[in-house]
């Protein structure tokens, strides 16, 4: 308490560095961050210093545990692993991230839209409905059946089928965020800080992002947190299924489900994608825990 | 509260049409077909044939209004005869086929409906029931150890897909663990046993605790995260101080106060999980071999059997948008100040 | 309990019968219960309701036919006492009319007599245009079946039919019961769920509880016609899971006796067979798994003349670049990863039975990639702007190959991906949903009869041993079009008249020689073409206990084809 005369001297700053103070302070979050861009940097940069190509097929080294010449051993065609996960966690964390982030927006744009305007809830609400019954593999099919050529042919057969499958799992799973975050809304509407703020007359627009906003923000943390996962492992499922990405293109997801057979011959390979995949939930999970703490101000500071 | 429930309830109807009539124009124009597994040596002639029988090459608007007969007039009365024995003249009526196995859609949906609310419903009660204390725990003891395992491991499980922790708990305990141990645990789930003892009831339990162990992880993780949050936001709320101020018992302040504050995110996951109890869990019941609903809607997916995968669904549609009508009216219990009105 | 009690109850028959000691004969039921899994579930026990695998297979254990293959393709007497030929009269020298005699007291499971008449209404059955008969092309050409008596069954054609062994032979088309199927024709056949589930036989099981698409649980036949067999009680039939799992529940937990279609990796299987519980059994029929090359163009800027026969391939037409494609292709590799014991290397479409088997192409067998660049580069398709890939005429040797989604497939795109960029041919790869690449809706573009696609790869064979209707499907007037609704078995578009004459010279040609010399002829002028690229014959890979003894497993009738032999043998 005795620092804060001088604090007050200090020239203004903004809150945001508050946030960022409080953020860094966050053992976790820290790490987890730390741990986050270690993953996007091998991921990214990894392929310029590893040079194998991630389909090259050596059929003598097929089946080879971990050593110099491929630092994680080998799969059933003799492809590299490491080579496999880079390529693979590019994807991956692409897929995860956009999906996730389309999700997150539009989820919790119906959600707030919904849980604070009345006269929206109903059309909003069964729309959720609507889509949280939709079938999602028969959807997948028509989808590609409809758009696949269309894409491929404006943005080549990989990025056609990449914005197929983020756009697919980003709209298919912001139903559960929208819900959540609409509830809490319903109750937040009614407590006194926001009868207040309405008593003096503040617009809708500020209401929402000043005062709603802010105060769902742990639900859709956690919805982020969960929703990264989710995106992994239902791109994953789709490949599985002949959906995904085309059988020569790696994925996190689609290389932990076909080390899965040889789970007993070499657990190695069913370790690495998992880690992977287990790593990056992880950080992105502290990484949300501090960042709601950080933006929580009855915490800051403490 | 009870005009609203009402009206809701009216509101269903259209709701619940319209979400019909959009399922079956998805199912119906996604590009899969009935005699798609069919071995190669049947000629498309004899196919051709096989899609006429079924009724499957019908304009859609007729194929839809027979599903809209068969669902809402002709099964509801085929179950009424049976259940008291009346005679509502369904003899000779044509009831809702499925494709691939040409037997009454609805039969096939309650024949397995007990392995998947036994196999499905005990995993989500576990994980609930696990998932509450966690999450409370958690966050009144927020980065403690018993916090920080927690979440380790809740996140760890959550990031495992099914395909994945399904078979290594059924390479431990089926294949390393010997056949006579006591720990050791059947792999494939036997739906036609049938509990009459002590004896069928422990068979029936041990059966039952790998893939409900491979769900539960799921659910947990994901309901113990939530409970967390939403806990972590009350807890540091004033009303907090001022029963603590007041001299309330601390246990009276977390589970009552906070608790019951924190629970509308909670809630609103709980209820938008249990119609997937009825869905069942797809890759689990693969995995094990439980068969329940989720088998029956994958095998009909890929099957083309478009009558099998349009009635599951539409169930589905129906429990989603009657457990978020219970959550809506939950919300108004746990917070009075809610009001739809 | 169920289950204890009949494992105690044959312990106690065993014991008291030690003569029989290791199982081989005794009395029925004797080795209580035999657990098989299939990991596809059946979906009915018809067969005429369904086609599938799956189906047929289950069936088989209570369903029977007039003579079945055995595990060598040669045609036994089943319910028939013996093979009508030309030589014992009982096919006519004009080769229009077949007669069958029953066994003698034959009885179905609910003790009534099986007669000729069972055989005229499974005719009656499958014919009905109204009921979607999965098996109707086994009635093809068949004008008339007639019970001349209680046991001698006629059957008619309507032309000269060189193998008469189609109708109510092989278990796609066994008998089944009159009495029981009596309402259930043409229209009303999906309202008997009863007796679609349960159907009466005369095979060595009765269905005691069927539940669809997941288990299905038999008894042993009392009024079965062999005294002593079958030698189980009961069977356990399970569907469900996949091919790895239900290896495992065979190889390793030993949960189960019997395990179908396990096509996973070879190293994984071999390593679950060391454990010592189980053995793999493989059995090879017909089936080839081949690459069609699209001898159409499926360039999507055509239109509506996409991928039809007007409009050929800018390259693929050549048949130097197919060859050069083939022997860049290592097929004992293919088959040392994706298939072990349940592959073998074949450079014909037509790789049995051993008396069609062509070895005029066998120089496929082993990988030339420099005699394939020496090839292509003879024939002055080089690469002419450095690129890596190939030119033709300006374009360059781009394609798109495409197969259903199956892991072992997958790998097979990626090496032959690799093989052929190797030699200058660039392949972009794209795997689809079986139920939509088989499955024949005109609204998808990704059907396997559309092929629109360079190159397609699956397995295709035929049922039974006759490959007359097999080796017409690639006459012009198979090639799908959207003129027939894009229908039609000739994927890869080939068309020549000398080959639709032998077709022709085919259905005429009585006498196994001189058959099998036209078939060569045909398949080999189908592997000239290169529009066709067989790959690998494939074989069925099961595994069974090494308690489990008689198997005799047949990939040209159902594997169970023989369960009434099976027993435990000691542990």
């Amino acid at each position: 308490m005795t620092d804060t005369p001088i604090e007050i001297r200090k020239p203004a700053r903004s809150q945001w560095w508050d946030v960022w103070d409080q953020f860094r302070s966050h053992t976790g979050a820290f790490w987890g961050m730390v741990v986050f861009v270690i993953i996007v940097l091998a991921v990214l940069l990894g392929p310029f210093l590893w040079h194998i190509d991630p389909t090259y097929i050596d059929i003598r080294a097929r089946n080879q545990g971990p050593s110099l010449a491929h630092p994680m051993g080998t799969d059933q065609l003799g492809r590299d692993t490491f080579a496999r996960m880079m390529s693979g966690g590019r994807v991956s964390l692409a897929v995860g991230m956009t999906a996730m982030l389309l999700a997150l927006v539009l989820g919790t744009l119906i959600g707030v839209l919904a849980g604070y305007f009345k006269r929206l809830d109903g059309p909003l609400m069964r729309l959720t409905d609507l889509f949280l019954a939709l079938p999602l593999l028969p959807l997948l099919l028509v989808i590609i059946m409809l758009f696949r050529e269309v894409l491929s042919a404006r943005f080549g057969p990989e990025g056609g089928i990449f914005i197929l499958m983020v756009s697919a799992i980003g709209i298919t799973s912001w139903m559960q965020t929208a819900r959540i975050v609409r509830g809490d809304v319903l109750a937040l509407k009614e407590r006194e800080f926001v009868l207040a703020a309405r008593s003096i007359g503040t617009p809708n627009r500020r209401m929402v992002t000043r005062h709603v906003l802010p105060n769902v923000l742990s639900p859709i943390m956690v919805s982020a947190t969960l929703g990264i996962a989710t995106a992994i492992i239902t791109e994953s499922s789709l490949s599985f299924l002949g959906l995904g990405f085309p059988p020569d293109f790696p994925t996190w997801g689609r290389l932990l489900f076909d080390s899965v057979d040889y789970l007993q011959q070499s657990p190695a390979r069913v370790i690495w994608p998992g880690m992977a995949i287990s790593m990056t939930v992880l950080a992105v999970n502290y990484m949300g825990d501090g960042l709601r703490d950080a933006l929580d101000p009855r915490i800051r500071g403490r | 509260m009870f005009t609203f429930t009402l009206r809701r309830l009216i509101l269903t109807i259209p709701t619940l049409l319209f979400i019909s009539f959009v399922i079956f124009m998805i199912v119906k124009l996604s590009p899969s077909d009935p005699t798609g597994n069919l071995p190669l040596t049947i000629p498309p002639e004899v196919r051709e044939q096989i899609r006429e029988a079924l009724g499957a090459n019908d304009t859609l608007l007729v194929q839809y209004g027979r599903w809209l007969e068969q669902f809402f007039w002709i099964e509801p009365r085929v179950y009424l005869e049976r259940s008291f024995g009346w005679d509502l003249g369904t003899e000779g009526e044509i009831r809702l086929l499925s494709y691939q196995t040409r037997s009454p859609v609805m039969d096939l949906i309650m024949q397995r409906m007990p392995q998947t609310l036994w196999v499905v419903g005990v995993a989500y009660l576990v994980g609930i029931a696990i998932a509450l204390p966690i999450g409370v725990i958690s966050a009144y003891r927020q980065y403690s150890v018993f916090d920080q395992v927690g979440t380790f491991v809740s996140m760890v499980g959550f990031s495992v897909p099914p395909f994945f922790s399904g078979v290594v708990v059924i390479v431990i305990f089926s294949v390393l663990i010997s056949t006579d141990s006591m720990f050791w645990l059947p792999s494939v789930y036997d739906t036609t046993h049938q509990v009459t003892d002590w004896e069928s009831f422990k068979y029936q339990f041990r059966q039952m605790i790998m893939p409900v162990m491979v769900l539960a992880l799921q659910i947990t993780a994901q309901i113990s995260r939530f409970t967390r949050a939403s806990m972590l936001d009350n807890l540091n709320q004033d009303y907090v101080r001022t029963a603590r101020a007041k001299g309330v018992r601390e246990r009276t302040v977390v589970l009552l106060h906070v608790l019951r504050n924190s629970m509308i995110p909670v809630v609103t996951v709980i209820a938008l999980g249990i119609p997937s109890i009825f869905g069942g869990a797809i890759i689990t019941e693969q995995v094990f071999k439980v068969n329940g609903l989720g088998q029956l809607l994958i095998i009909a997916i890929q099957g083309g059997d478009v009558p099998t995968v349009q009635t599951l669904t539409f169930i589905f549609a129906i429990l989603i948008v009657l457990f978020n009508l219970i959550a809506d009216v939950l919300y108004g219990i746990l917070d009075p100040r809610i009001r739809y009105d | 309990m169920k289950l204890r009690t009949a494992l105690m109850g044959a312990a106690a028959i065993m014991a008291a019968a030690p003569a029989f000691a290791d199982g081989h004969e005794g009395e029925r039921g004797r080795d209580g219960q035999l657990n098989i899994i299939y990991w596809q579930a059946p979906s009915t026990l018809n067969p005429y309701l369904s086609g599938g695998t799956k189906e047929v297979e289950s069936a088989s254990l209570v369903l029977e036919s007039l003579g079945r293959f055995d595990n060598n393709g040669e045609l036994v007497p089943w319910l028939a006492a013996d093979i009508p030929t030309v030589e014992n009269g009982g096919v006519a020298e004009d080769l229009t009319s077949i007669t069958w005699t029953l066994k003698e007291g034959v009885m179905w499971s609910d003790g009534t007599p099986l007669t000729a008449a069972d055989a005229v209404f499974t005719w009656q059955y499958c014919t009905d245009p109204a009921g979607g008969c999965a098996q109707a092309s086994y009635f093809d050409g068949v004008e008339q079946v007639e019970a001349v008596d209680d046991r001698t069954i006629k059957i008619t054609f309507n032309a000269p039919k060189p193998f008469p062994y189609t109708a109510l032979v092989g278990a796609e088309s066994p008998i089944i019961q009159a009495a029981q199927f009596a309402d259930c024709l043409g229209a009303n056949a999906p309202t008997c769920t009863d007796a679609n589930f349960g159907p009466i036989g005369t095979g060595p099981f009765v269905v005691t509880e069927f539940k669809a698409n997941d288990v299905i649980q038999f008894a042993a036949n009392e009024n079965f016609r062999e005294a002593g067999k079958p030698a189980f009680s009961t069977v356990l039939f399970k569907g469900g899971g996949d091919a790895a799992a239900a290896a495992r529940s065979v190889l390793e937990t030993g949960e189960f006796d019997y395990a179908w279609n396990l096509q996973i990796d070879p190293t994984v299987l071999s390593d679950m067979a060391s454990k010592g519980k189980g053995t793999v059994v493989t059995a090879f029929g017909t089936s080839v798994e081949r690459l069609h090359i699209n001898q159409s163009n499926p360039d999507p800027a055509l239109g509506d003349a996409r991928a039809t026969i007007e409009e050929p391939h800018p390259f693929l037409t050549d048949t130097r670049i197919g060859q050069a494609m083939s022997m860049a292709i290592d097929r004992a590799l293919l088959v040392e990863v994706g298939y072990g014991a349940g592959g073998q290397v074949t450079c014909n479409v037509l790789p049995a039975p051993a008396v069609y088997a062509s070895t005029a192409n066998d120089g496929c067998k082993t990988q030339d990639i420099a005699g394939a660049n020496a090839l292509l580069d003879e024939a002055g398709i080089v690469d002419s702007n450095g690129d890596g890939i190939r030119e033709k005429d300006g374009i360059p040797l781009k394609v798109l190959y495409q197969t259903s989604t199956n892991a072992v497939r997958q790998d097979t795109q990626a090496l032959v991906k690799q093989w052929w960029s190797e030699i200058g041919i660039e392949a972009e790869l794209r795997n689809i949903d079986a139920s939509v690449f088989f499955g024949g809706d005109p609204a998808s573009p990704d059907t396997f009869q559309k092929f629109f696609a360079d190159v397609e790869m699956y397995t295709n064979n035929f049922a039974g041993v006759d490959p007359e209707a097999y080796m017409a499907n690639w006459r012009c007037s198979e090639i799908p079009s959207p003129a027939t609704q894009w229908q039609g078995a000739n994927m890869q578009r080939f068309c020549d008249p000398a080959y639709d004459a032998l077709v022709d010279k085919l259905a005429q040609t009585a006498g196994i020689d001189a058959r099998a010399a036209i078939v060569k002829e045909m398949n080999d002028m189908l592997m000239a073409s290169y529009s066709i690229i067989p790959l690998i014959h494939r074989g069925g890979v099961s595994a069974h206990a090494n308690s489990l003894g008689g198997i005799q497993i047949s990939d040209w009738d159902s594997e169970l084809w023989n369960i009434k032999d099976w027993y435990r043998a000691g542990e």
